[in-house]
C-alpha cells in the first residue's frame, strides 16, 4: 500500500497544485514541497525499516503490491521496491525538490499547470521504477511524456515547440516499439502456458528461440537506448534539454535519462538474458562511441545548456557500458554513475538556468569573467564542472572508475577506450569553466549572485556528491541487495537460458 | 413470430414507435425542445430495452433478423452514440437558422437502419439496414441546404453511397448465383463444401464486391476519397455521427458476416485484409499531416483508425471479437468527443462553422476545460495511457501480433508516430497563447453540450485506466458470438 502513496502524493499534489494555481502563484509551490516531503519521508521511512541486514540477497523485495487490475487480460497492479529502485526514487525525490526550488522565481505564469505537469512526471518516474508488470511499466512510462511534453513546450525557451514535438516522437515511437515487443512477449507465453499475464517473474520463464529472443530483447533495448541516449539515437536530447525550463532540464537529465537505465537493468537484461549476452559487445561498443562521441560534440557547443546535454550521453555510455558488462563491481559503477550523474548535471542545469534568468543568454561567446561578479556561481560552477570531468572524491569518479575496472575484467578493449573519456570530459569541463567564469567580464553587468535559496539547494547537492565520493558504502549495500536480487531472479527463473 | 419474438426485437419496436411519435409531434406543431426531449427520451427507453430482451437472447428472429448479445451490445452503443450527437446538437441547432426539428428525425431513422444492420442475419435485411441509414444521413449531411458546402458534400456522398450499394448489390447477388442462399448461417454451411484448394471464381468476385461496397462506407484506402469531403461539408454533429454511427455499424455487420459465414478460410481474404489495413494506416495519416482544416483531420484520422480497426479484425477467436469491439467503443467516445467540441465551440457562430487550426490557438487559455477535453480526446487518439485510446491501441497491437501478421503491426507502430505528429500540432496549437486580437468566442457553453463532454471525458478516462467492467461485458458478447 506504502508503494501506492508513493505514486499517488505527487498525483494528488499536482491536481491540487493544478487547481490551487487558478488563484494563487505560492500555493502550487508550497503544495509540491508538502507533497515531495511527505514522499521521502514514506520512502525514508521504507529505507530504515530495512537498513543493514534486512537487504540482503536472499531475496525479498522491500515492499510489494500485487492487485487486480483488468484481470481478463491478465494484467496486475504489481509494484515491488528493492535497492535500487529505492535509490533512484530518493534521486526522483531529491531533484523533484530542487526543480521545485528552481523554478520558485524562473516560472511567473500558469504556475498551477507548471507544477500539475511537474508532479506528473516525477509520479510516472516513480511509477516506473516501481512496476513489476509489463503493462503496467508501458504505462507509466508513456504516462511521464504527456506532462513532460508540455513543460517543455509551453514554458521551454525560443525553439520549444520544435523540440517537444521531436523529444515526444522520439521517445513514443521506440516506446511502441517495446510495447509491441511486451505483447508479443505476453502471447508467446500465453501459447506456452495457456494462461495471459503481463507478470515480470512469469514472462521472465517464457522460452524463446534465439531469433526471437534477439528481435524482442532489440524491441526493449531501442526504447531504452533512445532514453538513455545511446548514440545513434540521441539527436532529441541536445534539442529538448536545451529548450526546456530549467527545472524540464533537471527532471529531463536526472530522471528521465535513468529509466532508460533502470529499463535495461530491471527488464532487457533478465528478461532476455541470452540475447543480451549476445548482444553485449555491440552495446559496450555503442557505449564507449557515446562516451566519446559525447564529449567531442559537449566541447563544440557555444550554448551552456547544449553542452550540459551532450556530456549526459557522454556519462550515461559509462553507465551503458557498465550494465552490458555485467560484472557486479560495473554494475555498481553504473549504479553510482546514475546517481552522480543525475546529481551533478541537474546541478550545472539550475547554474545554466539561473545565469540565463539572470544574463537572457546562454551563448558562451557572449559571456566571460563572471567569477568576479558572482563568486558564488563561479565557485559552485567550478566544482560541478570537475565533478563532472570525474574528480576523485566526488561520486562521479566512483562510478566511472568501477565501471571501468568492471569492464577491464570483461572487454579490457572497451575498458581502455572508455578512460579516453576521462581525458576528454577535463577539456570540455575546463573549457567551459574558462570561457564562462574567466578571462574579460562581458555580459555579467547586471548580474547578482546566487540567493541564499540557491545556495541551499546547491549545497544540498555539493554535500551528496562529496559523500557518494568519499563513503558510497551505503549506497553499495542498497544497490548490491538490489542487484543481486535481480541475478537472483534471472537465475531462478531461466535456469538454461540457452535452450530453445 | 410469437411473444418472446416480439420481445426480442423490443428495441427496434420502441425506436420504431420514437420516429412515429417524433414525426407526429413535428406535424401537430414545431417545438424544438418538446421534439429533442421526445427523441431523447425514445432512445433512452430502447436502451432500457435491451435488458429484457437480452433475457431471450440468442434468439432467430425471421430468417432476416438474429438477436444475441453481439447485437445487442451494438445496438447499445449505437443508441448511446446517438443520444450523444442528439445531446451535442441540441445547443448547435438552436442557433442556426433552418427548422431544427426535421434534425431529430433524420437521427432517429438513421439509427434505425444502423440497428437493422447490426442485429442483420440476411443479405436483404443488410441491405435494408443500409439504405435505410444512408438515405437519411444524406438528408443530414445536407441538413444547412442554404450552404454551398454541405449540398456539395451531401451531394458526393449520395453519389458514392449509390455507386458503393450497386457493387455490394452486384457481389450479393453473384454469392446466391453461386449458392443458393442469402442468409450467413447458410451461406457458411454451403462454403463448408466447396473446394477450398481452388479458389471459386463467383464466390470470391462476390465477396470482394461486397467488400468493396462496405470498405466505401468504412472509408478505408482505397475507398476514402470521399470522407474529407463529407466531413467537412457536413455540420460537425453529423460528421460525428457518419463516423461513428454509419461506421461503427458497418463494421460490426462486417464482423459478424465474417465470423458466422467463416469467410476468413479462403485463401486471399486474411492477405486482403491486411494490405487494406496498411494502406489505410499508412495513407489516413500521411494526408492528415498537413492538414488546417481540423473537420478534414479528424476525417483522415479516421480513415487511420478504421486501418487500426481492421488490424484488430486480422486475429482469430474471441480475441477478434474483442478487439474489434473494444476499439469501435473507443473510438465512438473519441471521435463523438473530438467533433462534440467542435459542435460546442461553433454554436454561436452561426454563419460558418470553427473548424479552421489557427482558430484554436490558445483555447486552454481561454476555455481551459473545453481546451483540456479536445487535448485529452486527440491525446486518446493517438493512444496515450489513461485513456480508452491506449487500451486499444493494445488490443490492435495484440491482435495483429497473435495473427503474426508482423507487417500490419510495423505498419500499426509506424502511423502511431506519424498520428501522434499531427495530433500533436493541434495540442500546441491549444496550448500557445492566441495572437493578439484574434477572435475569442463570445457565446456561452450550451449547458446540455457541456455536460455531454464531461460525460464522454469522464468515460474516456474511467473505461481506459479500469476498463474491466466493460471487457467483462464484451468478453460475454464475444462468447455468445463464438458458440453459435
Amino acid at each position: 500500500m506504502i508503494l501506492l502513496w508513493l505514486i499517488l502524493t505527487p498525483l494528488i499534489g499536482g491536481v491540487l497544485a493544478g487547481f490551487t494555481g487558478r488563484r494563487n502563484n505560492v500555493w502550487p509551490r508550497w503544495l509540491s514541497l508538502v507533497c515531495l516531503a511527505i514522499d521521502l519521508m514514506l520512502i525514508l521511512a521504507l529505507w530504515a525499516e530495512h537498513d543493514g541486514a534486512a537487504i540482503t540477497p536472499n531475496g525479498t523485495w522491500l515492499a510489494q503490491i500485487d492487485w487486480s487490475w483488468i484481470p481478463q487480460l491478465g494484467i496486475r497492479l504489481h509494484l515491488g521496491l528493492d535497492g535500487l529502485s529505492l535509490l533512484l526514487i530518493l534521486l526522483t525525490l531529491g531533484l523533484g525538490f530542487m526543480s521545485v526550488i528552481a523554478s520558485w522565481s524562473e516560472i511567473t505564469e500558469r504556475v498551477g499547470f507548471f507544477h500539475f505537469n511537474l508532479m506528473l512526471t516525477l509520479a510516472g518516474v516513480i511509477g516506473v521504477f516501481l512496476a513489476l508488470d509489463l503493462f503496467l511499466f508501458f504505462f507509466f512510462w508513456e504516462l511521464m511524456l504527456v506532462p513532460m511534453y508540455f513543460l517543455i513546450a509551453v514554458w521551454g525557451h525560443e525553439r520549444r515547440i520544435y523540440a517537444a514535438i521531436k523529444f515526444f516522437l522520439f521517445t513514443q515511437g521506440s516506446g511502441l516499439l517495446m510495447f509491441a515487443a511486451i505483447v508479443a512477449l505476453a502471447i508467446f507465453n500465453y501459447r506456452q502456458t495457456g494462461v495471459l499475464t503481463f507478470d515480470y517473474f512469469a514472462l521472465a520463464k517464457t522460452q524463446l528461440g534465439p531469433t526471437t529472443q534477439m528481435w524482442l530483447m532489440l524491441g526493449f533495448f531501442i526504447a531504452f537506448a533512445v532514453k538513455l541516449p545511446v548514440v545513434p539515437f540521441h539527436t532529441w536530447l541536445a534539442d529538448a534539454h536545451t529548450e526546456a525550463p530549467t527545472a524540464g532540464s533537471v527532471i529531463l537529465a536526472g530522471l528521465l535519462l535513468k529509466t532508460g537505465a533502470y529499463g535495461l537493468l530491471r527488464f532487457a537484461v533478465p528478461l532476455f538474458p541470452a540475447a543480451s549476452a549476445t548482444f553485449a559487445p555491440v552495446a559496450m561498443a555503442l557505449g564507449v562511441i557515446g562516451i566519446l562521441y559525447g564529449a567531442m560534440l559537449a566541447f563544440a557547443q557555444d550554448d551552456m545548456k547544449r553542452l550540459v546535454a551532450y556530456t549526459s550521453v557522454s556519462h550515461l555510455g559509462f553507465v551503458l557500458l557498465g550494465i552490458y558488462a555485467g560484472t557486479a563491481l560495473a554494475l555498481q559503477g553504473a549504479v553510482i554513475q546514475m546517481l552522480a550523474h543525475g546529481l551533478s548535471t541537474g546541478a550545472l542545469f539550475i547554474l545554466v538556468g539561473a545565469l540565463q534568468e539572470k544574463l537572457h543568454t546562454r551563448d558562451m561567446r557572449r559571456l566571460g569573467g563572471l567569477w568576479s561578479t558572482a563568486p558564488r556561481i563561479g565557485a559552485i560552477g567550478l566544482f560541478f564542472a570537475i565533478a563532472s570531468l570525474g574528480l576523485p572524491g566526488l561520486g562521479n569518479f566512483v562510478g566511472e572508475f568501477l565501471v571501468l575496472l568492471g569492464t577491464y575484467r570483461v572487454a579490457s578493449g572497451f575498458a581502455i577506450a572508455g578512460t579516453l573519456g576521462l581525458v576528454v570530459s577535463t577539456i570540455y569541463a575546463l573549457s567551459f569553466v574558462q570561457r564562462v567564469f574567466h578571462g574579460e567580464p562581458l555580459a555579467s553587468a547586471a548580474l547578482t549572485d546566487f540567493s541564499s535559496r540557491h545556495m541551499i539547494v546547491m549545497g544540498t547537492m555539493i554535500m551528496t556528491l562529496v559523500w557518494l565520493g568519499c563513503y558510497p558504502q551505503p549506497v553499495f549495500d542498497t544497490a548490491s541487495a538490489g542487484i543481486a536480487n535481480l541475478q537472483r531472479v534471472v537465475s531462478e527463473h531461466q535456469p538454461h537460458p540457452g535452450e530453445p | 413470430m410469437n411473444g418472446s419474438g416480439l420481445i426480442a426485437i423490443l428495441p427496434l419496436i420502441v425506436l420504431g414507435g420514437t420516429v412515429t411519435t417524433v414525426m407526429l409531434a413535428i406535424a401537430f406543431g414545431r417545438n424544438h425542445r418538446l421534439t429533442a426531449l421526445l427523441s431523447v427520451l425514445g432512445l433512452m427507453l430502447c436502451l432500457i430495452a435491451i435488458w429484457p430482451t437480452s433475457d431471450v437472447a440468442p434468439r432467430q428472429v425471421t430468417p432476416l433478423f438474429v438477436i444475441d448479445r453481439y447485437a445487442l451490445f451494438y445496438m447499445g452503443l449505437i443508441f448511446a452514440a446517438s443520444i450523444a450527437v442528439l445531446l451535442l446538437s441540441y445547443g448547435y441547432l438552436a442557433a442556426r437558422p433552418e427548422p431544427p426539428e426535421e434534425f431529430y428525425l433524420l437521427v432517429l431513422v438513421a439509427t434505425l437502419g444502423a440497428v437493422a444492420l447490426v442485429a442483420s442475419d440476411h443479405f436483404a435485411s443488410f441491405f435494408l439496414g443500409l439504405e435505410t441509414l444512408s438515405i437519411s444521413l444524406l438528408g443530414l449531411i445536407a441538413y444547412p441546404r442554404d450552404h454551398g458546402k454541405p449540398v456539395e458534400a451531401g451531394v458526393k456522398y449520395l453519389i458514392l453511397a449509390s455507386i458503393s450499394s450497386a457493387f455490394l448489390l452486384f457481389g450479393m447477388a453473384l454469392i446466391y448465383a453461386r449458392l443458393g442462399s442469402m442468409e450467413f448461417v447458410r451461406i457458411a454451411a454451403l462454403l463448408s463444401t466447396l473446394d477450398k484448394a481452388s479458389p471459386d471464381l463467383y464466390w470470391l468476385t462476390g465477396l470482394a464486391l461486397i467488400f468493396t461496397g462496405i470498405g466505401f462506407k468504412l472509408s478505408v484506402v482505397p475507398f476514402h476519397m470521399w470522407a474529407p469531403d463529407v466531413y467537412e461539408g457536413a455540420p460537425a454533429p453529423v460528421a460525428a455521427f457518419v463516423a461513428v454511427v454509419s461506421k461503427g455499424a458497418m463494421f460490426a455487420l462486417l464482423l459478424r458476416y465474417f465470423v458466422t459465414a467463416n469467410v476468413d478460410g479462403f485463401g486471399p481474404v486474411p492477405i486482403m485484409i491486411e494490405i487494406v489495413a496498411i494502406a489505410s494506416i499508412l495513407v489516413g495519416n500521411l494526408l492528415a499531416l498537413l492538414q488546417n482544416n481540423i473537420k478534414r483531420l479528424l476525417a483522415y484520422s479516421s480513415i487511420a483508425h478504421l486501418g487500426y480497426l481492421l488490424v484488430a479484425f486480422l486475429a482469430s477467436g474471441a480475441l477478434r471479437i474483442e478487439a474489434v469491439t473494444y476499439y469501435l467503443v473507443a473510438y465512438t467516445v473519441m471521435t463523438v468527443g473530438a467533433f462534440g467540441i467542435i459542435t460546442v465551440l461553433s454554436t454561436s457562430n452561426a454563419a460558418a462553422e470553427i473548424e479552421d487550426l489557427d482558430a484554436y490557438r490558445g483555447l486552454i487559455w481561454r476555455r481551459p476545460w473545453l481546451g483540456g477535453t479536445f487535448a485529452v480526446m486527440l491525446l486518446s487518439l493517438a493512444g496515450i495511457p489513461l485513456t480508452m485510446g491506449f487500451i486499444g491501441k493494445f488490443y490492435a497491437i495484440a491482435a495483429g501480433v497473435s495473427a503474426t501478421m508482423w507487417p500490419a503491426v510495423i505498419a500499426l507502430i509506424v502511423g502511431s508516430i506519424i498520428g501522434l505528429f499531427y495530433y500533436l500540432r493541434v495540442i500546441v496549437a491549444i496550448c500557445t497563447p492566441a495572437p493578439e486580437g484574434a477572435t475569442a468566442y463570445a457565446g456561452a457553453v450550451p449547458l446540455v453540450g457541456g455536460a455531454t463532454l464531461a460525460a464522454l471525458t469522464l468515460m474516456l478516462f474511467g473505461l481506459g485506466v479500469y476498463p474491466t467492467p466493460l471487457v467483462h461485458l464484451i468478453q460475454i458478447t464475444a462468447a455468445q458470438m463464438t458458440v453459435r
